[in-house]
């Protein structure tokens, strides 16, 4: 059984959406946590439960499998100000397949997002679209008549930018993967021993 | 055991033994069937057959409580396991170590919305510490450990595990891991010695210092070490809902429970404090009112076992994480070093004020005026009867507050309610499981007439298993607190709030008929010169479970009391009368 099928059974592996709308926000500001999970069943379910039951908002969250079979690893952005952060560690701490969480700080991390847009693009505006999507290190992954589907990856705010650029020329549809990140340097936080 | 062939089931019931249950409280179903035929003739483990499985879980809860042991509740697929779970939230809410098992339809039908098929798991992921779904046979010793491990330690709670029909028809090597392999549940912090001394430095230099004790004193045992901490400290107490007993009430330092309907010195001496010593409370919001204008000119040092609980409500200034009784002992330690250093503290003028705040406003009640029994009387009467060995067992509502503040607790583990989750008809199950805990105690139910008919059916349990629990209804025909609150801001509009069950009503029921007809004693007491004489008889009978009857008044309230949405300093000792700061204090 895979990581994402075991975790949880008929859930999706990313949201790009809030699950609950927060009254306690002081100096909000995306903050990532890198959640190592137990690969159990239920364990992404009893995760994402939490946050909505103690009503914190999730930006963005993407789960998938670790180079260790035992252990998942749920990347979670929070909308939320330190004091509530660290409320949302200390309770997913208290969760019995939680293994670790590290708080991820944007400068000394590598943070992705993979997006697939579907753009309208004729033969009047292909070229421009095309320009774009060079522009930005992107590429064309399929096309039809009347539109090209990009796909792109970075970081949310280049991501952002993209978008903004494209917007004028008709977005048909977006899928994002919920943003993934891990820390620079050699070291890992993954680790066998976490295991026992 | 190690290396024997038997089905799932039996392993079950042998590794409930070997995790050390001698006593489950459930009721039988299809799903849970298998486990029910070894459990028959299972030596040293006591099944107690209830009622109805909401019955199971609270006399499991009243039993853990009681006894300090996990306590154990088992039910049935679909409707069985769901009726367990106001009892696990209830439990889960008042960290009480217990563990629930349910069967669980066969895995090959799981999802398929089979006959009596409930994702009990799913639904009781947010009431539990943790649970499990078992669907092998070879599965089940291991999650058994795991699931007492994690219910009693650290902060206690509920358990829930979930065992497919199959998995309990299964054959297994029978197998007790030596090991737990719970990689992520590390629940035994200590102390950092640095919190320990900078709370003490507080202590030392507070002039206005309070010790604020929570339930988790009790569940961590800790009871004579945060009592020696106060005798070394001299500073003054109090005990919350859940912390009744956990030191005398009778002690010097006592200013009595805090909170929406604590005493005027509790409350008070908690706002103008200039430090709280927390050890094991949450800052709930019953005790804190207003959170923004609770204590405002307070330090805090917050002890939790849990931390998670710390700077949740209230930030703390001193975080301490770690066992009750390990940061008591850390704390009188480092306190006595500091004293015989030369160290000097002193609250004397605190302990002015607050002496003079305990002289003037004791916890009383009026008369009624209309003629029928105040039921505070009642209830102060029996705890002056039955006296300090006995355990009191509440419901919810303006009985529980009663109890909590007209019997004197002197002892640790004899005072039980439904805190958190405030569960009506928690009472008579959790006397229940309280009695076949501590059987040489005596067990009073103190219960009103609404939440009595919640829960009532498991007189049936008591009667025919020999559990002779005593009953008090405090019967004001209403949904008491309820009434109350219509009283006092719905203009005394009493919407829905009659139950028609005491004085001048039809009484449906009759609970003195309702008591004969369980085989139980039924006695009615409407007589303020009755009271006494009906409580003693209430005591000489103990060869079955007697209910008593009280008709009292239904216009008593409970004060004094903090509305709701104002702050702890707007607190009122009677309808519409303040304390008078401006002259007090």
């Amino acid at each position: 059984m895979n990581a994402m099928s075991a975790m949880n059974a008929g859930s999706s592996a990313a949201a790009g959406s809030s699950t609950s709308t927060s009254d306690y926000v002081m100096t909000p500001e995306n903050q990532t946590l890198s959640v190592l999970v137990e690969n159990k069943p239920g364990a992404l379910t009893r995760v994402t439960a939490l946050f909505s039951r103690r009503g914190y908002n999730i930006s963005s969250l993407a789960v998938g499998p670790t180079e260790h079979p035992e252990i998942s690893r749920i990347t979670v952005v929070v909308d939320v100000d330190q004091r509530r952060l660290e409320q949302i560690t200390k309770q997913l701490n208290k969760l019995v397949n939680v293994l670790k969480i590290v708080q991820l700080d944007a400068r000394s991390t590598v943070q992705r997002e993979l997006i697939l847009i579907k753009v309208t693009a004729d033969n009047s505006s292909r070229t421009s679209v095309l320009e774009i999507v060079q522009m930005f290190r992107a590429k064309v992954v399929d096309a039809a008549a009347d539109s090209v589907t990009v796909e792109a990856t970075g970081t949310q705010d280049k991501l952002s930018a993209l978008l903004g650029m494209l917007e004028s020329f008709g977005i048909r549809e977006i899928v994002k993967s919920g943003e993934v990140a891990i820390g620079r340097g050699g070291r890992a936080i993954t680790d066998r021993s976490l295991l026992g | 055991m190690n290396g024997q062939q038997m089905t799932g089931a039996k392993a079950l019931v042998e590794s409930l033994k070997l995790a050390g249950a001698e006593v489950v409280f459930g009721l039988p179903g299809g799903a849970i069937l298998p486990t029910y035929d070894p459990l028959m003739d299972a030596e040293g483990l006591r099944h107690i057959l209830v009622r109805h499985e909401q019955g199971a879980g609270h006399a499991a809860s009243g039993y853990a409580h009681a006894t300090g042991k996990v306590g154990v509740c088992l039910a049935t697929s679909g409707p069985g396991a769901t009726n367990l779970i106001t009892a696990i939230a209830d439990a889960q809410m008042d960290s009480i170590p217990m563990v629930a098992i349910t069967g669980q339809v066969g895995s090959a039908f799981i999802g398929t919305d089979a006959f009596q098929e409930a994702d009990i798991v799913g639904m009781t992921m947010p009431v539990t510490k943790h649970n499990f779904l078992v669907s092998r046979a070879d599965d089940i010793p291991r999650v058994i450990k795991q699931a007492f491990h994690i219910a009693s330690t650290g902060r206690p709670g509920a358990v829930l595990v979930d065992v497919t029909k199959d998995a309990q028809q299964a054959m297994t090597t029978f197998e007790w891991p030596e090991s737990l392999d719970l990689p992520g549940y590390r629940p035994g912090p200590r102390p950092h010695s640095k919190q320990i001394r900078e709370a003490v430095s507080l202590l030392m230099a507070a002039k206005r210092p309070v010790f604020l004790l929570g339930g988790g004193v009790l569940r961590g045992r800790a009871t004579e070490e945060v009592g020696e901490l106060i005798e070394v400290s001299g500073a003054p107490f109090v005990t919350t809902l859940m912390a009744r007993g956990a030191l005398p009430d009778s002690h010097p330092s006592h200013l009595g429970m805090p909170g929406m309907h604590g005493t005027v010195s509790a409350v008070s001496a908690l706002q103008r404090s200039d430090l709280i010593v927390n050890i094991g409370a949450r800052f709930d919001d019953r005790v804190t009112g207003v959170l923004e204008s609770f204590a405002p000119s307070a330090k805090i040092v917050h002890a939790d076992i849990d931390p998670a609980e710390i700077s949740k409500n209230r930030e703390a200034d001193v975080p301490i994480v770690g066992q009750a009784a390990e940061i008591a002992r850390a704390l009188t330690a480092e306190l006595r070093d500091r004293i015989a250093a030369g160290d000097t503290r002193d609250y004397e003028t605190w302990w002015n004020t607050l002496d003079m705040l305990r002289d003037n406003y004791p916890l009383g009640w009026t008369e009624t005026e209309d003629g029928l029994t105040a039921p505070q009387k009642v209830i102060s009467r029996i705890g002056a009867i039955s006296g300090p060995d006995s355990i009191y067992v509440a419901g919810v509502g303006q009985h529980q507050m009663w109890s909590s503040q007209f019997i004197k607790y002197e002892n640790p583990y004899t005072w039980l309610n439904s805190g958190g989750l405030g569960t009506m008809g928690y009472s008579v199950p959790a006397a229940m499981g309280a009695k076949v805990g501590q059987p040489d105690k005596v067990v009073w139910s103190i219960d009103g007439d609404g939440c009595f008919q919640m829960t009532n059916q498991e007189l049936a349990t008591c009667v025919i298993n020999n559990i002779p629990i005593k009953v008090a209804i405090i019967n004001n025909s209403s949904l008491g607190m309820v009434r109350q609150w219509q009283n006092l801001f719905y203009d005394q509009r009493y919407s829905n709030t009659d139950l028609n069950t005491g004085h001048g009503s039809r009484r449906i029921p009759d609970f003195v008929k309702l008591a004969d007809a369980y085989g139980c004693a039924g006695l009615r007491c409407e007589r303020d010169e009755d009271i006494d004489a009906t409580i003693q008889q209430a005591m000489e009978i103990n060869d079955r479970p007697v209910i008593v009857d009280f008709t009292v008044s239904a216009d008593a309230m409970v004060w004094p009391m903090v509305p709701s949405g104002v702050s702890n300093d707007e607190i009122q000792i009677a309808q519409g009368m303040s304390p008078e700061w401006e002259r007090d204090i």
